[in-house]
């Protein structure tokens, strides 16, 4: 007995051009998506002169996320956390209803792969041309060929790599920091690696990603069911096919003809007629290939479909299936828009009550209170006031209480107003004092409620609070 | 391919082994993958090389980069402190009585006296400055040697009653056990408990005036409102550094307290016993 082998050379996979709705509609996505990604750190926003003017910047040093008229603090990053999982239960959403539709059309591994395999084409020709140049020696023409195409991957992936940067800072003065080298080392450093993971990936690597590297796929099998849509092939409609045994054999031909058609434009090198397997994306250019040959056989379209593998009993009786947004309509789907909507729902009612003018309070219980000279009962306050505005302001503090309380700011020199620098946020130090023989000394505990305004605009916030008494 | 075993159900190549009929099917890995555990292993012999990696038998091997977690947290530290070189330089040269208490140098002495009392000072005043027995509450508005900024940063520098720092604070209240009489205590007692209460014996309080005059006023003052030069305490105010009851203050006059702190203008640098001070002095109580 031979020993066989535990590990196989990647078999290569040379797509070929295929055209048809699907692959249209894959083109347009892969133009949105990458123009979003390249152009984004480019787009201007005015915000005044204290904050700035990029639309969409996350500055780690000054801990702000921006995005157009919204800015997040660190505060807020249940905004950030919230969009992840309404992303998290979208991921969901799509692939109960339509299997791995964001595998197939809008992963970035797609995405740039595709444009990677775009370059090739151009560069190297089509299938055929590509098998034989595969096969060819490495002679100059191939060598020249190859470096060509690398060359263009290359720029691609350097241009990706420095698009991430730019989300990250001012991007115009970044751009010029890197062509005179004196970015920040982080950024050569981040370009770098996403440039080689894009080249590598991309070039390279490509269906690999997806069948050993990302774990996706092995979770959206957990989320499909037989009422999801995905690829397949119709084979009761199919089979048997031309040359196989049995019409040979004298029995009626099915409609698939053998071409290989699906095959060949396959990006993961599989035999969508084999079923589902797991390498298949669902990018679903087999069904453009297959569609355009049955048209020229003069057969119906749809051999291969999207369609519901529950479906399959009926087609096989010969009965129409079921209608498409019977299938996606059912209570997973209902269960998870209704959650995303929710979760959507309440993102959006947070980020239209946020105020520019906000204070957290967090009384100091170490002590309860502190007794003074004449008696009186003092408790602090550490209040923190935030200026979310891009200009300097004036906050004035105050209190209401059903009983008689008196607030003072520490080195306000007895005002009770404190000046906020644009965007930043300061930690006052608040007093509370109730005279000695007054109720709020002597009883347990008063309910306060500390306010913030801003003298120019008259915004205001309020926290409610606690005060303690001597009487513990 | 002819004895190469094919599993029927599945038609992947079995690699041979069965264990009670039952067969490994052999679904190859890629043999980049392979590669890419041996460019780990390279990289974890280098890594090993270049850091502190294996166990010796006094410590581990340096590294070639000769890095370590200590040094770079001191390095850290330089770097911080490097970076704060201007900040210490203007805390020590302000005149802190008038150093605007929202400016930035003033944030910063907070923050970093902040630190310091936290590392130096809880120990006897408590994490939040409320004191204990004997060591007073620096949040309140009563003050033994004085709560202006000048005074905060004297006794801090100098301490109170230590024998390290010749210009420490000083004073010391005799202990009265063998100088009164047992009724002259009790007298004075509810003298000094009337000054600050409005229940005591009225008969027995009028028996300690002249008492306190003679013996006490001379520290505490004619209305026991006390003496910051000699650190005498306010008796008749709501704030005890020892406690107010009888016997407590009985305790206090048979034998004096003696309450001590260190110098710390030993033990600090001159721009921590400032920015200390100046944590202090915004605690509430500040003059
Ligand atoms: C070993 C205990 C101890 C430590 C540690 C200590 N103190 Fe004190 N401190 C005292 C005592 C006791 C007194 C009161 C002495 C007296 O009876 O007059 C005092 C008094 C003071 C006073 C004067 C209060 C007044 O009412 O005038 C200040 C200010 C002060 N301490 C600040 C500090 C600071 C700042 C630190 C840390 C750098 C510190 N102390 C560390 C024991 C300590
Ligand atoms: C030489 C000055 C001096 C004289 C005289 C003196 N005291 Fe004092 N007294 C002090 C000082 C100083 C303290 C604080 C001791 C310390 O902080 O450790 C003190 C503390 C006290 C306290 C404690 C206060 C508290 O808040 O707990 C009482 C009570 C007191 N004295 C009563 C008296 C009485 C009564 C007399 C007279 C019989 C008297 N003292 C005479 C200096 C004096």
């Amino acid at each position: 007995m031979t020993q066989s082998t535990l590990y196989a050379p990647q078999e290569p996979v040379f797509p070929r051009k295929v055209s048809g709705r699907f692959r249209n509609l894959k083109w347009w996505i892969m133009a949105i998506t990458l123009g979003i990604y390249y152009i984004t750190p480019w787009i201007r926003w005015d915000r005044g002169a204290n904050l700035p003017d990029q639309a969409v910047l996350v500055d780690m040093a000054n801990r702000r996320f921006y995005f157009f008229w919204i800015e997040i603090w660190p505060h807020e990053f249940y905004f950030v956390a919230g969009l992840l999982i309404m992303a998290g239960l979208g991921l969901f959403l799509f692939t109960s209803a339509m299997g791995r539709v964001w595998c197939g059309y809008t992963c970035p591994q797609t995405v740039w792969t595709d444009l990677f395999i775009l370059v090739e084409r151009w560069i190297e020709g089509d299938r055929n041309a590509r098998v034989r140049l595969y096969n060819a020696r490495w002679d100059l023409k191939k060598w020249r060929l190859r470096l060509f195409k690398w060359g263009i991957w290359l720029v691609i992936a350097v241009a990706t790599g420095g698009a991430w940067v730019f989300y990250f800072t001012d991007a115009p003065t970044l751009l010029t920091n890197l062509l005179n080298f004196s970015a920040h080392p982080a950024a050569y450093i981040t370009i770098a690696i996403l440039t080689a993971t894009t080249f590598l990936f991309g070039g390279f690597a490509r269906e690999q990603i997806c069948i050993y590297a990302c774990p996706w796929p092995r979770i959206q099998a957990a989320m499909m069911d037989p009422d999801t849509i995905t690829v397949a092939y119709r084979e009761w409609r199919g089979e048997p096919r031309r040359h196989s045994a049995e019409v040979k054999d004298g029995a009626e031909q099915g409609d698939c003809i053998d071409c290989m058609a699906c095959v060949n434009v396959c990006p993961v090198g599989i035999d969508i007629r084999d079923g589902q397997q797991m390498e298949c994306i669902t990018c679903a250019l087999c069904i453009d290939a297959c569609d355009d040959v049955m048209e020229k056989i003069g057969k119906p379209r749809g051999l291969i479909d999207y369609i519901a593998l529950s479906d399959e009993p009926a087609e096989r009786a010969g009965q129409p299936p079921t209608l498409v947004w019977k299938h996606i309509l059912r209570p997973r789907t209902i269960f998870y828009t209704a959650i995303w909507g929710a979760i959507g729902v309440g993102l959006m009612y947070a980020l239209f009550i946020r105020t520019d003018v906000e204070l957290t309070v967090s009384p100091v219980r170490n002590p309860t209170y502190v007794l003074q000279s004449d008696g009186a009962v003092r408790n602090i306050y550490d209040v923190r006031l935030r200026n979310k505005t891009g200009d300097d302001r004036t906050f004035h503090l105050s209190l209401t209480s059903d009983e008689i309380l008196r607030i003072d700011l520490e080195g306000a020199d007895g005002l009770r107003t404190v000046q906020i620098p644009a965007d930043t946020t300061i930690l006052q130090r608040v007093y509370v004092t109730a005279r000695a023989n007054d109720p709020a000394a002597t009883i347990a505990m008063t309910d306060l409620r500390l306010w913030v305004e801003d003298i120019d605009t008259n915004e205001r916030a309020s926290r409610n609070t606690t005060f303690n008494g001597r009487d513990q | 391919m002819s004895d190469r075993k094919i599993d029927k159900e599945t038609g992947v190549e079995t690699t041979g082994h069965s264990w009670d009929g039952i067969e490994e099917l052999n679904n190859p890995l890629p043999r980049w993958w392979l590669w890419t555990l041996y460019a780990c292993v390279v990289w974890g012999i280098g890594y090993s090389i270049a850091y502190p990696a294996w166990p010796m038998i006094s410590g581990a091997t340096k590294g070639l980069l000769e890095y370590s977690t200590r040094g770079q947290v001191a390095s850290d530290i330089a770097a911080h402190n490097a970076q704060n070189e201007g900040l210490v330089a203007e805390l020590l040269a302000a005149d802190l009585t008038t150093l605007a208490p929202t400016s930035d140098l003033h944030r910063y002495a907070n923050a970093r006296g902040s630190a310091v009392f936290k590392a130096q000072c809880s120990q006897c005043h408590g994490a939040g400055a409320a004191g204990a027995v004997g060591y007073p509450n620096l949040l309140d508005n009563d003050w033994l040697w004085g709560g202006d900024i000048e005074n905060i940063v004297y006794t801090v520098n100098h301490g109170i009653r230590n024998d390290t720092d010749f210009d420490s604070r000083y004073s010391e209240m005799p202990a009265y056990d063998d100088i009164f009489e047992n009724d002259e205590i009790a007298a004075v007692v509810e003298y000094v408990i009337s000054l600050s209460s409005t229940e005591f014996d009225a008969d027995l309080a009028e028996a300690g005036v002249d008492l306190f005059m003679d013996n006490c006023a001379a520290c505490h003052g004619d209305e026991g409102l006390g003496n910051r030069d000699l650190g005498a305490p306010n008796l008749a105010d709501a704030i005890w550094l020892y406690g107010g009851s009888r016997q407590t203050v009985e305790y206090t006059v048979r034998n004096a307290r003696y309450g001590v702190m260190p110098a710390w203008g030993q033990r600090l640098s001159d721009e921590d016993v400032r920015a200390v001070s100046i944590y202090v002095h915004a605690l509430g109580g500040g003059e």
